[in-house]
């Protein structure tokens, strides 16, 4: 089943717009169930057959949605996952970018002593191969039913991964994307966790990216780890103190470094990919290497 | 955003920050009028967006009217070249006229936020003046922090702490608590990304000032703080990432390359530039098209990258999620047939509609591209390209 996301994932998509319904038929047509759309003041229609609600509370009563998939635009994203968490939804997946910080700040306040888990924002979202159960925006072609699991920052270096990977018949589990904000819910030391525990993962490409310290927070996690993890850090070539599209990419401080993220990691255990386009035969080898493929 | 040092001064006095008395001038002659209001002296500071200005001859000391009009004659006007700038510098078309304080002590404060936690963090040190990054690395125990909890926002007791723990007590202790307290709201209400004061002085007098301020916002945060981003100075920021960000295209940024990049996504367009490296080239530039989602601006962005006379040529690496390759694709052939970028461009497609997308540029028969099957495929074509080789 990979992690998070299964056959029993009831999926409601808030912000019911041009990109929440286009997501919203390539899931259906994957085999997810998508069981509600909220958009307020439409509450009633049907759009591509999918029933819209003013509040997710009501999706939640009526249709028993237990994963949440945020479109709303930034300036209401960060309301939109308080009121899915208000609302009880155990899994909600923000792909919104461009969340002010500071409204993070209040949300990951209230995440901190909820049950409810956050993924993102600005992420791909979270994909379970076997259990054909997508909840993102992540193209369903280039994946392929395997063991390998793939957790990143960024979305568009998932597919690019995945891609790689399924080119070498290598398959995967499900695909993880934590976000590329400066505050995101999951971290990518929690998603390794999720994937270490999962009995269909038997190894785990990380991808990270330059800035901020979570990388390092992941290596001290990977010390402890039985599965294989291969890691790129994207931003090697970036320039100190700019900020490279993600919020959460600009190097501020010696730890912010690609060079310092991978020492950490190399440390702990994991196998580096410095070229971008080695990441799935440089996994290909690490799995041959444990007995594994 | 960023802003100068008179506006973040501005802004820190409207919440109450104490800071010395001046203004900004734009002539030598109005330096010299604001020297004489007060009291014959003042000292004379370039505003450009870095640090390290005292170093760069962009800062001096005036001790008559007329030698602060000589001192602005001379700062005014100029480009102002520091470690934080690149060798072109930047220009200097404003200098803050403030009196001349006499300090006793400098300390170290900012806001910031802390990811791991999720909250803003003050950071204070009784090494003020210094480089805080040193610091950190050097003597870490030097450095006291107070998280800001959004559960009940900044409590006096925090502000207590840091003012006994970098020595501001006795009479200094209700002035620093007040202080910090005015910082942190300042901070929040005006969503700061880095709010530094450094240094807060005490002066000889007793008093505590902001001798210097750093202020930006989050950039996220622009569509409601208004009246800040009206200050924004488009002469301290790169032409090409101005049009950019007028064309709607937040995420570009100039490098010193000649391999244009056009990219969608930060990640892949971070490893983009790191495939290019491995390939051995070297990138122009970094380009997320972010959420734009159109031929005609994507066409815009071609343009723009086609635009920096170093660019010998150019890839198109897109893995479509949100992003449709078909909609990628018409802008490419849009961006050629109307001549809007002439270099060699590369072309790989993959992801959402990538059928459609690959149909699109195959049916272009007038239009030269150069197409790439995968990551290291583009890499190495568009580095062959860049040196002319087929």
């Amino acid at each position: 089943m990979s992690v998070l996301m299964n056959k029993d994932s009831r999926v409601v998509i808030q912000g019911f717009g041009g990109a929440g319904q286009r997501e919203a038929k390539t899931s259906i047509a994957y085999g997810t169930q998508v069981v509600a759309g909220v958009t307020p003041g439409r509450g009633g229609q049907t759009i591509e057959d999918v029933p819209i609600y003013n509040t997710v509370v009501e999706a939640v009563e009526q249709h028993q949605a237990n994963v949440s998939l945020i479109f709303v635009p930034a300036p209401f994203a960060a309301d939109a996952i308080l009121e899915a968490e208000r609302a009880g939804v155990p899994l909600i997946i923000c792909i919104t970018e461009g969340i002010p910080v500071l409204d993070m700040v209040k949300v990951k306040r209230v995440m901190k002593n909820s049950t409810s888990r956050l993924i993102g924002p600005n992420c791909p979202g979270v994909i379970s191969v076997a259990d054909r159960s997508r909840a993102g925006i992540m193209p369903v072609d280039v994946y392929l039913e395997g063991n390998v699991g793939v957790i990143s920052r960024s979305g568009t270096l998932v597919y690019e991964a995945v891609d790689q990977l399924s080119r070498l018949g290598i398959g995967q589990s499900g695909s993880l994307g934590v976000g590329g904000d400066p505050i995101i819910g999951t971290t990518q030391r929690e998603a390794l966790e999720l994937f270490e525990a999962d009995p269909d993962t038997a190894a785990i490409v990380l991808i990270g990216e330059i800035g901020g310290t979570a990388e390092q927070e992941a290596a001290e996690y990977i010390k402890t780890m039985k599965k294989p993890v291969v890691v790129f850090i994207g931003g090697a070539t970036a320039p100190p103190g700019r900020r490279m599209g993600h919020a959460g990419a600009i190097i501020s401080g010696a730890a912010g470094t690609a060079s310092a993220k991978q020492a950490a990691l190399r440390a702990a255990g994991a196998t580096i990919v410095e070229n971008p386009a080695d990441i799935g035969s440089t996994m290909q080898a690490v799995l041959k290497q444990h007995g594994l493929a | 955003m960023k802003l100068h040092e008179y506006q973040a001064k501005e802004l820190l006095a409207q919440f109450g920050v104490p800071v010395p008395k001046g203004r900004v001038a734009r002539t030598p002659e109005e330096a010299e009028a604001i020297t004489i209001e007060l009291g014959g002296s003042s000292v004379i500071k370039a505003q450009a967006h870095t640090g390290a200005r005292g170093k760069a001859g962009g800062v001096k000391v005036a001790k008559t009217p007329a030698e602060a009009k000589a001192h602005a004659a001379a700062i005014l006007g100029m480009q102002l070249v520091t470690h934080q700038t690149g060798p072109a510098g930047l220009p200097v078309s404003a200098v803050l006229v403030e009196e001349l304080v006499d300090i006793e002590r400098e300390i170290y404060l900012s806001v910031a936020i802390d990811n791991t936690p999720g909250m803003p963090v003050i950071i204070a040190s009784a090494q003020g003046g210094m480089d805080i990054e040193e610091v950190a690395a050097n003597t870490p125990e030097a450095l006291f922090k107070q998280h800001v909890d959004p559960a009940c926002g900044f409590q006096p007791f925090q502000g207590r702490e840091l003012a006994f723990a970098v020595g501001l007590d006795g009479p200094l202790l209700g002035p620093a608590t007040q202080l910090i307290g005015n910082l942190v709201r300042a901070f929040m209400e005006s969503d700061g990304a880095i709010a530094e004061i450094n240094p807060v002085v005490v002066t000889k007098d007793g008093r505590l000032l902001a001798a210097d301020a750093k202020f930006s916002i989050d950039d996220n945060a622009e569509y409601r703080q208004k009246a800040i981003v009206e200050q924004r100075d488009r002469s301290q920021e790169d032409d090409r990432e101005l049009d950019a960000h007028d064309h709607g295209i937040q995420n570009y940024v100039a490098l010193d390359g000649d391999i244009g990049c056009l990219v969608n996504g930060a990640g892949l367009a971070m490893a983009t530039m790191d495939g290019i490296k491995f390939a051995g080239g070297e990138p122009a530039n970094f380009l997320d098209i972010g959420t734009a989602n159109n031929p005609e601006a994507i066409a815009a962005a071609l343009r723009l990258i086609g635009s920096d006379p170093k660019v010998k040529a150019v890839l198109v690496n897109i893995f479509g999620g949100l992003a449709r390759t078909d909609v990628i694709a018409e802008g490419v052939i849009l961006a050629k047939r109307e001549g809007m970028i002439s270099q060699p461009t590369v072309v790989r497609l993959s992801g959402t509609n990538v059928d459609l997308g690959n149909k699109i540029l195959d049916e272009a028969t007038d239009v030269e591209l150069i197409r790439a099957d995968g990551f290291a495929d583009g890499a190495r074509k568009v580095v062959a390209a860049s040196r002319g080789e087929k």
